[in-house]
């Protein structure tokens, strides 16, 4: 019997021999970064020149700073509404943010360690409501909105989206706090706290990362809205919001791929940011597994 | 936040002093609560008052009178006479809020459609099934099923196997966190966001222009014509679906990639071994180990591809024979005012997910058995 023992390659033979994989790995990062360049680009080009010539040209003479112009973005900004609508969507999506998550931990906490009749069913039901369509929910959540003065309004909208996130919120949420040590609250109860207690001083610190990606979730999703923001805020500049802006534009403008990039690039710069920066909670969010309707 | 009163009070003196003051600051700090609340909804729903200010009074109601109520709810209960009531009381303080609020916007809201699926355009009269048959029968309708399914098989099975491909691959080269992150970022994108992106890819120009689109411009320079991607109907509906591929295959990835890094190296290297090519490893041991995950990452995009409208929505409204049904969905709704026709369409979305509501339910009583 022989021994089989592997040559010994040098880094670059393992690198050759990797070849194909390396080829396949780079043309897939072209392709999927490829689109989102284009229009980074075209954003910072002027008018005349993303209509007759391809933003890839551009490669041929980067340096030549006199091609770059930031008139798109001024543009866009002041005179096509971008700016209020920025500051729009700040205004919708952060308090529909905080409003479903304390929402959702108290409840999360209550259905991990506390008992009550009724228990199983409601979790059941939430998990239910998880993949629900929100096309089920529009038409009557309008009609009461109607009937309660609340459409058109940052109220209404807050509460139409922290309610649709809701089963996500309790179902990641009751997940993390349902595992925490058990001793570490029956220590907690045995010293005489109470659940208020125990919740805000002990579960609620301990849970910050199961917060943090279910928060990343939820502002990307109200940020990145259009369907909730369409029906329950509408288009008019005063309320619109980036997304819906950004749609009207290319309904209204949409041969203007001046304003449509440096618009895109606008709606596109608080998620990306976000997504970058806290990259790591949101991959643990979504392995720990979220699905939402 | 330690004011607690599951202790009953030590002495005599306590009972006397702190109790009657503690009992009314219970009782006034919720009323006063919701004296604010109530002022404030006013004051947000006031379209005149200042945006900035609006959203000031939000968030402080948001964070802060959501917080109180639940603090002073919690101590009133703290004043139930005995123990029992008390324990029997409380988790409701805490799972009150968000009951109430999915009952108003999820639970009765879905009886209420589809209770008006049954109603005309406007709600009044009881129409029977019409809005049904118009669902399964109309020209539109009959195009936004075919493509759904579509939509449904193409997206799925493309973000599937390039997220699977992407995570196989990366995981054999040391630029692997750079690398996903590229395939991932889409998925911070908006679907308008992505839609203007690849109508940019899109572009068409005459063929005597120079084109400004990359895949025209790939095209011409091979010698084609460019073509109008989202208006030739044999592929305009392809088109639109590469976008969604685009948007979900960092998700698959993601989640392909964790399974993939769970498989046991021992029973890939027993197989190698045994001469076991990779193809045969991949194919016979991989797959069947995180065949469950293939499915579920198979159904959660599914669950997107089924409801998609915003990427039809801003790209072509539907026109040029790529109309879907929750496009449809809203145009009957808000544009033709038909809550009938809409509401229809929203049951029709609800059945074709209720296989899944129903697997979830299953597996999460079984975890939970299993714990």
């Amino acid at each position: 019997m022989t021994t089989y023992t592997r040559p010994t390659r040098s880094p670059l033979q393992k690198f050759l021999e990797k070849s194909p994989v390396h080829v396949a790995i780079v043309f897939m990062c072209l392709v999927w970064t490829f689109p989102t360049a284009g229009i980074f680009i075209s954003s910072f080009r002027d008018p005349q020149a993303i209509r007759s010539s391809g933003w890839w040209t551009v490669f041929a003479h980067p340096f030549e700073f006199t091609q770059w112009t930031l008139q798109n973005y001024y543009q866009v900004f002041a005179a096509q509404g971008m700016a209020s609508a920025f500051m729009n969507s700040l205004i919708v999506t952060i308090p529909a943010v905080v409003i479903p998550v304390t929402v959702a931990a108290f409840a999360a906490y209550a259905f991990a360690w506390m008992d009550f009749p009724g228990r199983d069913f409601f979790f059941t039901l939430v998990i239910g409501l998880m993949v629900i369509p929100i096309q089920m929910a529009l038409i009557p959540v309008l009609r009461i909105y109607t009937s309660t003065g609340l459409n058109g309004t940052f109220l209404g909208i807050w509460l139409a989206h922290a309610s649709f996130g809701l089963p996500l919120a309790i179902y990641l949420l009751y997940n993390y706090i349902s595992q925490l040590p058990r001793e570490i609250l029956e220590s907690a109860f045995i010293d005489g706290a109470s659940h208020f207690t125990a919740f805000t001083q002990l579960v609620l610190p301990l849970s910050i990362p199961a917060i943090a990606s279910f928060c990343i979730f939820q502002f990307l999703w109200v940020w990145n809205d259009l369907l909730v923001a369409l029906v329950f805020l509408g288009t008019s500049p005063d309320v619109a919001i980036v997304t819906s802006r950004l749609s009207d534009l290319v309904g209204s403008r949409g041969q203007d791929w001046h304003l449509l990039t440096s618009g895109a690039f606008i709606t596109m710069a608080i998620p990306l940011t976000v997504f970058i920066s806290l990259q790591r909670y949101f991959v643990r969010g979504l392995l720990a597994g979220s699905v939402k309707g | 936040m330690s004011l607690q009163s599951n202790k009953t009070p030590q002495s005599l003196a306590d009972i006397l002093t702190l109790a009657p003051i503690r009992l009314v600051a219970s009782l006034i700090v919720p009323v006063l609560t919701f004296i604010i609340m109530y002022w404030s909804f006013n004051f947000m729903n006031d379209k005149e008052a200042p945006k900035l200010l609006v959203m000031l009074v939000g968030l402080f109601i948001g964070i802060f009178g959501v917080w109180i109520l639940y603090w002073s709810t919690d101590n009133l209960v703290s004043w139930l006479p005995t123990e029992n009531l008390r324990q029997g009381v409380r988790p409701f303080v805490f799972v009150g809020p968000a009951m109430t609020m999915l009952v108003t916007f999820l639970i009765y809201p879905t009886f209420n459609t589809i209770y008006l699926s049954f109603k005309d355009a406007r709600s009044v009269n009881f129409v029977g099934l019409q809005n049904y048959v118009f669902a399964f029968t109309s020209p539109d309708m009959k195009i936004a099923f075919v493509n759904n399914i579509t939509w449904l098989i193409v997206v799925t099975t493309g973000s599937v196997m390039f997220g699977l491909l992407v995570a196989v691959l990366v995981d054999r080269v040391s630029y692997e966190g750079f690398a996903k992150s590229l395939i991932f970022l889409p998925m911070a994108i908006s679907f308008v966001g992505a839609s203007v992106i690849w109508r940019f890819v899109y572009a068409y120009q005459p063929a005597n222009r120079p084109q400004i689109g990359i895949l025209n411009a790939l095209l011409v320079m091979f010698g084609g014509d460019p073509i109008g991607w989202l208006i030739e109907r044999s592929f305009n509906n392809f088109a639109l679906m590469a976008i969604m591929i685009w948007l979900q295959t960092g998700f698959c990835m993601v989640i392909l990639s964790a399974a993939l890094k769970g498989v046991p190296t021992e029973l890939m290297e027993a197989a190698r071994i045994d001469g076991a090519n990779e193809w045969q490893i991949f194919f016979s041991i991989v797959i069947p180990q995180i065949y469950g995950t293939i499915i579920t990452v198979a159904t959660t995009v599914a669950i997107a591809v089924l409801k998609v409208f915003d990427v039809v929505f801003v790209m072509t409204s539907g026109q040029h024979g790529t109309e879907v049904i929750a496009n449809r969905m809203y145009v009957e709704t808000f544009r033709n005012r038909d809550f009938g026709h809409g509401s229809a369409l929203s049951v029709i979305l609800l059945i074709a997910v209720i296989p899944i509501i129903v697997v979830n339910i299953r597996n999460f009583r079984e975890q939970r058995k299993s714990n």
